[in-house]
């Protein structure tokens, strides 16, 4: 009797569940050590941020007692006044100011002008196009620093050192081979149907430039300016070379590097604010930020 | 994989670049008016540069005297510029390699989980970062103290787990009696055995480390069935002081380690001294023993490692490059992940292949493109690392942390103006870019084609 019940259950028992939990479970289990390892990747890959920005909400007073990991539950500990003092130093703020002159004069002009040039390699016929474009490509990888030296001189015979018209200047002529190279390939992508109706239609090419091709490319000039606003707002080493009263941010903090250690108040405020608005475009165009990298992944 | 991720999604006919079939004759004043500006920009900007640069590099670094090629004798031969060669060819050696392998480990992971994007976000964030800022978080990061610096926190507390600080960091006997070092530890040559006491004098202990807590040393009472002793500090300062001899004013010292052992110097107990110095251990056998003073009561705490020092400088900063570059190389290669055929990886697993062959036959090759892209991406940006030398390397140990680039500002412009050897550092710095230049012009020529 027993022994029929336990049989009909077993029977009447949906199969295919018990066997579905069970290799589940299996699987979820094997997974088990992925998700841990990720989970503490993960972790790590955050603590280094954190650490500077709980650094930068601590008081000169607490940063001297010991490391930022003290304060991290602690928000009885967190102040704003780093920050409050950061903006009220006149060098921060200026910089500041620079940085975002040059970021926005930086990203603008190297599209238009790689914009232009790269409409005509891509839909303009005429004789040596492909030797421009050999060289564009050529130029892709000159280093800035063959060109430091040379420029550093000219600027100070044409008073552009220390301008922030001469950091746009240097960050332009640097940007064009990549831009152009990107925008050259995107704008041959245009169907070329498109191209010849306009034309027929008796279009000039200036209307053609305005009128197709920027429309129908700016998925690519978005791409180009995010990467572009991020590579400038972060250079180092040519606000430190052609500047000096007028250094963006990133050079300006450098020379607080020199007191290291007592000066962390004022360093890590900087630091994680200059890095803010990078982060901030990061979130914001994530698709375009990721494209444009890969896209950049030639320079 | 092609060479950009940016292509206009319309359907294209016949390849790069698409010449008008009914081409017309435009003459060259509409596409030079199109590319004037970027002409002058490149003009201007990068080839007068470059050129000057290369013509400056004769010269020496005054620019007044016609050098030859003295200025790249100097690069092969000053020990710093070599320091910096050397550096420069570390990267290339191991970062373009530990950076795609990361990406790639971290790209497999993260496809099989439902999270990936919260991982991938947190491990991509830091590529937003200015290398900069970068730099002053591991310089945070790296501090030696482990009260400071996280990483030697996290290693104090490993290593506090397994070893317990000693309470002295050193010490001297203060008689003949005693024989070792800090290191071994202090063995009492006399053997001894129940009913015996034993003086031990230490002296060089530094103030500081003397317990709070210790008290004036006492001397021992002899146990019947056990052995007692005092360790002490055999020296008060002023007072009147023999070695050997527990005067007043000599102080106990607690907490230091004191071994039982038998005559083949074989550990059977240990205890530790209390307040006054005093220890003993009692019930035991008779017989021949000896006492040492463990060289556990000197270990010295975890000081942390000295990460920005100038033997591991150049490790710390290229650990901090791979945290920042890891989710470059991960996004990438997981592009390039996507794209591989899912019934090819299944086909491979139903016939019963292990992950790992299918990870290794199949994943792998697939990815091999995609691998080559990021791995001379690498290359080019670490022959141009510069930031963050500048900013995780303190000035004592910049020197040992330098690369070409680093070099090239450090001696043309932090105010040693030295024009020629900073043009020829540049020139050289090209001259490693140039297979790099050859194959994007190959590349470009066969799109074209």
């Amino acid at each position: 009797m027993e022994a029929a019940t336990a049989e009909t259950r077993t029977a009447g028992q949906p199969v295919v569940i018990e066997e579905g939990i069970a290799p589940k479970l299996v699987r979820a289990l094997g997974k088990a050590p992925v998700h841990l390892v990720l989970v503490l990747l993960g972790i790590f890959w955050l603590i280094p941020t954190t650490g500077l920005f709980i650094t930068s909400i601590l008081q000169a007073s607490d940063q001297a007692k010991g490391g930022w990991w003290n304060f991290f539950a602690k928000p009885s500990a967190w102040t704003l006044e780093n920050y409050r003092n950061m903006f009220d130093n006149e060098g921060i703020t200026h910089a500041l100011w620079v940085t975002t002159q040059v970021t926005i004069g930086a990203t603008i002009l190297p599209i238009m002008v790689a914009a232009l040039a790269a409409y005509a390699l891509a839909w303009i016929e005429f004789p040596g196009r492909d030797w421009v474009f050999l060289l564009v490509v050529g130029l892709l990888l000159v280093p800035v620093q063959m060109a430091l030296i040379p420029i550093f001189r000219l600027y100070n015979t044409f008073s552009l050192y220390d301008t922030v018209p001469g950091l746009i200047l240097f960050h332009t002529a640097f940007a064009l081979p990549f831009a152009i190279f990107l925008l050259r390939n995107f704008f041959s992508g245009i169907p070329r149907d498109l191209m010849e109706a306009a034309r027929i239609d008796g279009a000039s090419e200036i209307r053609l430039f305005f009128k197709v091709i920027l429309p129908l490319g700016l998925p690519a000039i978005a791409s180009l300016a995010i990467f572009q606003v991020l590579f400038v707002w972060n250079d180092l080493l040519i606000g430190l070379v052609l500047a000096q009263a007028n250094q963006p941010i990133a050079p300006a903090i450098a020379s607080q590097l020199r007191q290291f250690g007592s000066n962390l108040d004022v360093l890590a405020p900087a630091s994680f604010f200059s890095a803010v608005i990078p982060l901030l475009v990061f979130a914001m165009f994530q698709r375009y930020f990721v494209q444009g990298l890969l896209a950049g992944s030639v320079k | 994989m092609s060479s950009t991720g940016i292509r206009a999604e319309f359907p294209r006919e016949g390849g790069t670049p698409p010449a008008p079939k009914t081409s017309r004759w435009h003459g060259l004043a509409i596409p030079f008016a199109f590319l004037a500006p970027a002409l002058l920009f490149l003009s201007v900007w990068v080839i007068y540069p470059m050129l000057a640069t290369m013509w400056r590099s004769l010269f020496s670094d005054r620019g007044d005297r016609f050098v030859g090629l003295d200025n790249y004798e100097r690069l092969f031969t000053d020990d710093r510029l070599l320091t910096a060669l050397k550096n420069n060819a570390l990267w290339v050696l191991i970062i373009p390699a530990a950076v795609t392998a990361v990406g790639l480990v971290f790209a497999v992971l993260v496809e099989r989980v439902r999270w990936s994007v919260a991982f991938k976000i947190a491990v991509f964030m830091p590529l937003a970062v200015s290398l900069f800022a970068v730099g002053v978080i591991w310089r945070i990061m790296y501090q030696q103290d482990p009260e400071r610096g996280v990483i030697n926190a996290g290693i104090a507390a490993v290593k506090g787990k397994f070893t317990d600080e000693g309470v002295l960091s050193s010490a001297a006997p203060s008689t003949d009696d005693l024989e070792g070092t800090p290191k071994s530890g202090f063995v009492l040559k006399q053997t001894v055995g129940p009913g015996d006491t034993a003086l031990l004098g230490l002296t060089a202990v530094r103030v500081p480390e003397i317990p709070e807590a210790a008290e004036d040393a006492a001397q021992p009472e002899a146990v019947s069935d056990g052995i007692a002793g005092v360790v002490w500090r055999d020296f008060s300062p002023g007072g009147d002081s023999r070695p050997g001899r527990v005067d007043t004013g000599e102080v106990g010292l607690p907490g230091v380690k004191i071994e039982l052992r038998d005559a083949d110097g074989k550990r059977i107990d240990s205890t530790t001294a209390a307040n006054d110095g005093t220890f003993a251990f009692e019930g035991v056998e008779a017989g021949d023993y000896r006492l040492a003073i463990a060289n556990t009561t000197f270990v010295r705490p975890f000081g942390g490692v000295n990460w920005l020092g100038s033997s591991l400088i150049t490790p710390s900063i290229m650990f901090s490059y791979i945290w920042v570059t890891a989710g470059f190389a991960m996004v990438i290669i997981g592009a390039g992940l996507a794209s591989i055929p899912r019934d090819t990886l299944e086909a491979a697993r139903t016939d019963g292949a292990t992950e790992w062959q299918v990870f290794r036959r199949i994943t792998v090759p697939l990815l091999a493109p995609v691998l080559t892209v990021v791995f001379v991406t690498q290359i080019i940006g670490v022959l141009k690392i510069f930031d963050l030398v500048l900013a995780v390397a303190p000035g004592s140990s910049q020197d040992d942390a330098a690369t070409l680039a680093f070099v090239m500002w450090q001696r043309s412009f932090s105010g040693q103006n030295l024009f020629g050897l900073g043009s020829a550092i540049s020139t050289f710095l090209l001259l490693l870019f140039i297979p790099f230049l050859i194959i994007n012009i190959r590349r470009f020529r066969r799109e074209a084609s």
